[in-house]
């Protein structure tokens, strides 16, 4: 039996594009045990792919954390100690890249959240995805 | 199907080692008795006008059954056997019409029914009795706390699940011909709809391997713009499975706010109505060969 | 995990077996590439049927596989996308833009088919 589907929070270590693995599997299992739908889970692993992704990307290691906020809300909390991004509403918008793709992830994934903050500095990056099941 | 698994609980309180000979004697005693107080407890179900869905065997079944996992959790002192339990007799009586406050009214009656033949055993040892009250209580609360709690869950879940099957009901996706299916829209459209709409249209598509799409708007006025850009989606996503839309019945105002969101509607392959829109789907389908005279080539085609 | 590729007369399939890790994906498109040059491969299908999820770099790596086996000559066909999948990646903003994508290998080899 799965313990951790159970609990709150379940936080996983990245650091190589395995670990995203590990992520996207958790996220879908923690989304699909609050009763999310299957698509929503689809999706709530996509995103949580594009932010785990960026860290191993522009940070080398980093965390996410999934939390559950009662029945219905899920938060996604993606951090990293790297180099943080520059200018984050340019990031934001779809198509700004430095590299290819850290512009077009974001974006999409703020599009689809009900809660979507990110913080940033040049001593690391948190983003928070929040997302209500419907 | 995949089990939805419920919050854990909480480990138990360490129990110190006398109150765990008072609670392995309590056991004992519940056993011993085990016929006589589950016949009590039973009446004062129907005294009480408890579980009146139900007949008088089931209850003394169901009882018999509760009675047990009631004994094995204090002996225990674990109680997942028991959620478990309550959360499958939940998906049986529920059904029937059985509501919450006659759950919990039935085991508080059995939690009073053993005070009682404790208050009767131990009559004359009152110093005795307060100990071994003091051992039991908390774990019938615990006991009490958990089959409630189990049986709310599961009844929050089979309204979930009934309102998504009258969902079902009112959102068909029909099958008209081979590799063709409609979708009928009517009414107002909210998000959980249109992401039930959408889901139900997707996984259609898969199952009936459908060529072609017609989702028909004629019976929807207006949608705002995020249902807007929801339909635009599932076209879009549609399209990943290897389907054509057509969209069939735009009224102006929707056609407005596609446009206010900005979608190019010249590249949207809509047709007035929905009669229109299945003779350009049977004739993309390769259902109607000739094209009579003055007919204009359909706009878009099944294989971009 | 390497994707088994076969080929079937002047077509290349790749079945995707399971999660993919980024590595993996990178490998298969090379190979898919390689093949096609070595085979004189006119039409490639990739069944994504077993993917549960496609991200931004999914999405990019497979319009580079399309894109480099277009110049070399042959077509590609994406089949069996998942219905959530395919709504995620919408939602996401994700595209195959021009990439053809049918439901599965059946449609996937007739699209080939209807293309000489």
């Amino acid at each position: 039996m799965d313990q951790e589907a159970g609990s709150p929070e379940v936080a996983i270590a990245i650091s190589s594009t395995e670990s995203l693995v590990e992520a996207r599997q958790k996220g879908r299992d923690m989304a699909s045990d609050m009763g999310f739908s299957q698509s929503e889970a689809t999706m709530i692993a996509a995103a949580i792919s594009e932010l785990a992704r960026n860290i191993v990307q522009y940070a080398g290691r980093g965390e996410i954390r999934l939390r559950r906020d009662g029945a219905d809300m899920l938060y996604v909390i993606a951090s990293d100690d790297g180099p943080g991004i520059a200018d984050t509403r340019q990031a934001l918008k779809p198509g700004y890249s430095t590299s290819g793709s850290l512009g077009l992830g974001l974006a999409g994934v703020q599009r689809i959240a009900d809660h979507f903050e990110i913080a940033s500095s040049p001593g690391g990056t948190t983003v928070t995805l929040g997302k209500r099941r419907l | 199907m995949q089990e939805r698994e419920f919050p854990k609980i909480p480990p138990r309180p360490h129990r110190d080692e006398a109150a765990q000979t008072l609670l392995t004697e309590l056991v004992a005693h519940l056993r011993e008795n085990r016929t006589e107080l589950r016949q009590e407890w039973a009446q004062r179900i129907t005294k009480a006008r408890l579980l009146t869905a139900m007949t008088e065997d089931e209850v003394f079944t169901e009882a018999t059954a509760v009675y047990d996992q009631y004994v094995e959790a204090l002996e225990t002192g674990t109680f997942e056997a028991l959620q478990a339990y309550a959360r499958n007799l939940s998906e049986r009586i529920i059904p029937r019409g059985v509501e919450t406050d006659e759950v919990v009214g039935i085991v508080l009656l059995l939690r009073d029914v053993l005070a009682r033949s404790l208050f009767a055993k131990y009559q004359h040892d009152f110093a005795k009795l307060n100990r071994i009250l003091d051992a039991y209580e908390p774990a019938a609360n615990r006991i009490a706390n958990t089959v409630a709690v189990g049986f709310v869950q599961e009844r929050e879940r089979i309204i979930r699940e009934q309102q998504e099957a009258i969902r079902d009901l009112s959102t068909p996706v029909l099958q008209v011909r081979e590799r063709l299916l409609i979708l009928p829209m009517i009414g107002a459209i909210d998000p959980q709809r249109a992401r039930q709409l959408t889901e139900q249209l997707l996984h259609g598509i898969r199952g009936t391997r459908a060529k072609v799409v017609v989702i028909d708007l004629t019976g929807v006025p207006a949608v705002d713009s995020n249902i807007a850009n929801h339909l635009v989606q599932t076209v879009e996503a549609s399209r990943l499975l290897g389907a054509t839309v057509i969209v069939t019945g735009l009224s102006p105002a929707i056609a407005q706010t596609l446009v206010n969101i900005g979608v190019d509607l010249g590249k949207m392959n809509t047709v007035g109505d929905l009669q229109g829109g299945i003779e350009q789907a049977e004739r993309l389908l390769g259902y109607r060969v000739a094209l009579s005279a003055g007919e204009d080539k359909p706009t878009g085609t099944a294989f971009d | 995990m390497a994707v088994p590729i076969l080929k079937e007369g002047d077509v290349l399939i790749a079945s995707i077996q399971s999660a993919l890790s980024d590595v993996d994906l990178l490998n298969l498109r090379d190979a898919l590439v390689e093949r096609v040059s070595q085979y004189r491969t006119r039409g490639v299908i990739v069944d994504v049927t077993a993917l549960d999820v496609v991200d931004s770099f999914a999405s990019r790596t497979l319009r580079e596989l399309a894109h480099m086996i277009r110049l070399r000559g042959a077509r590609t066909v994406i089949v069996g996308i998942q219905p959530d999948v395919a709504f995620a990646m919408v939602q996401l903003g994700l595209t195959l833009e021009s990439i053809p994508t049918a439901l599965d290998l059946e449609e996937g080899l007739a699209y080939l088919g209807s293309r000489r």
